[in-house]
């Protein structure tokens, strides 16, 4: 019994005195790496041959695009975790992870939208991506929407985790769906430029930016949990006291 | 739905008994409540003849809209009366006793599937070539769309039970279900439109109904697992 307590109250006390020490670098990192990569690729990176200058947001928009869906991913996985061994804290990590993944669909969609004007000339394509990211933001606004629907916080965070997953066994079926519906109806005549076939001189600044993306994710992943964790535990001694401490 | 006989603990936990008696039971319940069964029904009638007074009364127009919309009426339609399907259970306490049967949850949850299958997707597939002839559909889409719709349905149900299981406890789930639910819906109403269009245009369309098929295959076995597990958070409340 008494070992129990302590691992309930331990967890959350651990990783937030451990994260105490990740932060600094952290953020150190997401500064350095995205204020190079955005001067590189902005700044330096050569021209586009066919898309001129425009082409530049895929500096944001393909790192966002990527840590959107990985984000997902981290918190439908944390979700299960709370799930099958009832942790507290990956709980948390799953509700810290939706409003960040959802504001990353978001600019992912928003970015893609302001360069779908100069080079398809429309702002909105029903293309397999779009729709499958948009159908993407609309899970990630369910699952924040049933966990603030739900009252009890421990209900909420199962609830919630459950959606998660039941949406993780979707995605790959509502991509390859929207993917065959949109070659059904239309040839393909866009087809967004594979990063296999990008230039070194353009890969580089972009390698860079989605790490920096990364460690932003990380940087702003940790923070959230950390607040959600002190709210959550704040009749905890440790709580008190981290609070007291004038952090 | 008080009378369920709970039976001691077996070690062998028989799970075709269970799953009749309570399909039967929800049958009754189902063919006892008629208003129920009609609403769908005459919302799907209701919405879809709203399409002509909004968009004109084209044929041309309508017929190329006629899947499409059949489809997302059919969908609504589904939808909206699946927030009442374990509602009353949860409220009078039945839903606790399910989880306390000797069977797994699974069948109580695949039996009300069913149940609200047989009440409002079926009478919806064939209420459709109706609707599709007031749309002025291409004949040649009239069988397609009735089992697509068929197939389709089914797999609303069962996938529309996580839903309504995950929102059982709150006092007014009607938009928040809407949004849970919907995203998942997606792949269904795209072949079931797909298979429609096909047929129309005149190539085959076994394949869209096969992944249809396919579909309902996977739902069935794993949504009432999901579902179940969703009433057995909800029941933490």
């Amino acid at each position: 019994m008494a070992w129990q307590w302590f691992h309930r109250l331990g967890s959350p006390r651990w990783f937030y005195q451990k994260t105490n020490v990740w932060l600094p670098w952290l953020a150190l990192a997401s500064v350095v790496l995205l204020s190079v990569g955005t001067v590189w690729g902005l700044g330096f990176a050569p021209e586009d041959a066919k898309q001129g200058n425009s082409y530049r947001i895929i500096f944001i928009h393909v790192p966002a695009a990527f840590l959107a869906l990985a984000g997902y991913y981290i918190m439908a996985i944390s979700g299960a975790i709370g799930l099958i061994w009832k942790m507290k804290l990956s709980f948390a990590v799953m509700r810290a992870a939706a409003p960040i993944g959802a504001v990353l669909t978001f600019i992912s969609l928003f970015t893609g939208a302001v360069w779908g004007k100069p080079t398809w000339g429309t702002y909105w394509v029903w293309d397999a991506r779009i729709t499958s990211m948009l159908i993407l933001l609309f899970l990630y606004i369910g699952v924040m929407a049933l966990s603030q629907a739900v009252s009890r916080e421990q209900v909420a965070d199962k609830a919630s985790a459950l959606l998660a997953l039941v949406g993780t066994v979707n995605i790959p079926i509502i991509y390859k769906s929207v993917d065959w519906w949109f070659t059904l109806h239309q040839p393909a005549t866009i087809r967004l430029t594979e990063s296999s076939s990008i230039d070194p001189s353009m890969f580089y600044p972009l390698l860079t930016m989605i790490i920096g993306f990364y460690c932003m994710y990380a940087w702003t992943l940790l923070t959230h949990t950390r607040a959600l964790l002190l709210r959550r535990e704040v009749r905890t001694q440790w709580a008190q006291q981290e609070l007291a401490g004038g952090k | 739905m008080s009378s369920v006989d709970v039976q001691p603990p077996v070690s062998e936990a028989r799970t075709s008994p269970g799953f009749v008696a309570l399909f039967r039971i929800e049958m009754l319940l189902a063919l006892r409540k008629r208003a129920d069964i009609a609403n769908p029904l005459l919302f799907f009638v209701t919405v879809l003849a709203l399409l002509p007074l909004g968009v004109g009364p084209e044929p041309d127009l309508l017929a190329k809209m006629a899947p499409g919309m059949i489809w997302v009426m059919a969908l609504l339609a589904t939808m909206l009366s699946q927030e009442s399907l374990f509602r009353g259970d949860f409220e009078d306490g039945t839903l606790e006793q399910l989880t306390l049967l000797p069977q797994p949850l699974y069948f109580a949850v695949l039996a009300k599937s069913l149940v609200h299958w047989v009440a409002t997707g079926l009478p919806l597939a064939l209420l459709s070539p109706l609707l599709a002839l007031m749309l002025n559909l291409p004949v040649e889409g009239y069988l397609c769309l009735f089992i697509s719709l068929f197939l389709g349905t089914a797999s609303l149900s069962l996938i529309g039970a996580i839903g309504a299981a995950l929102t059982v406890a709150l006092r007014r789930p009607g938009l928040l279900l809407a949004l849970i639910v919907m995203p998942l819906y997606v792949p269904v109403l795209i072949f079931g439109t797909g298979a429609v269009q096909a047929a129309i245009d005149g190539y085959a369309y076994s394949a869209q109904l096969a992944i249809l098929a396919a579909l309902l295959a996977a739902a069935a076995a794993l949504a009432p697992l999901a579902a179940a597990g969703a009433i057995r958070i909800s029941l933490d409340n």
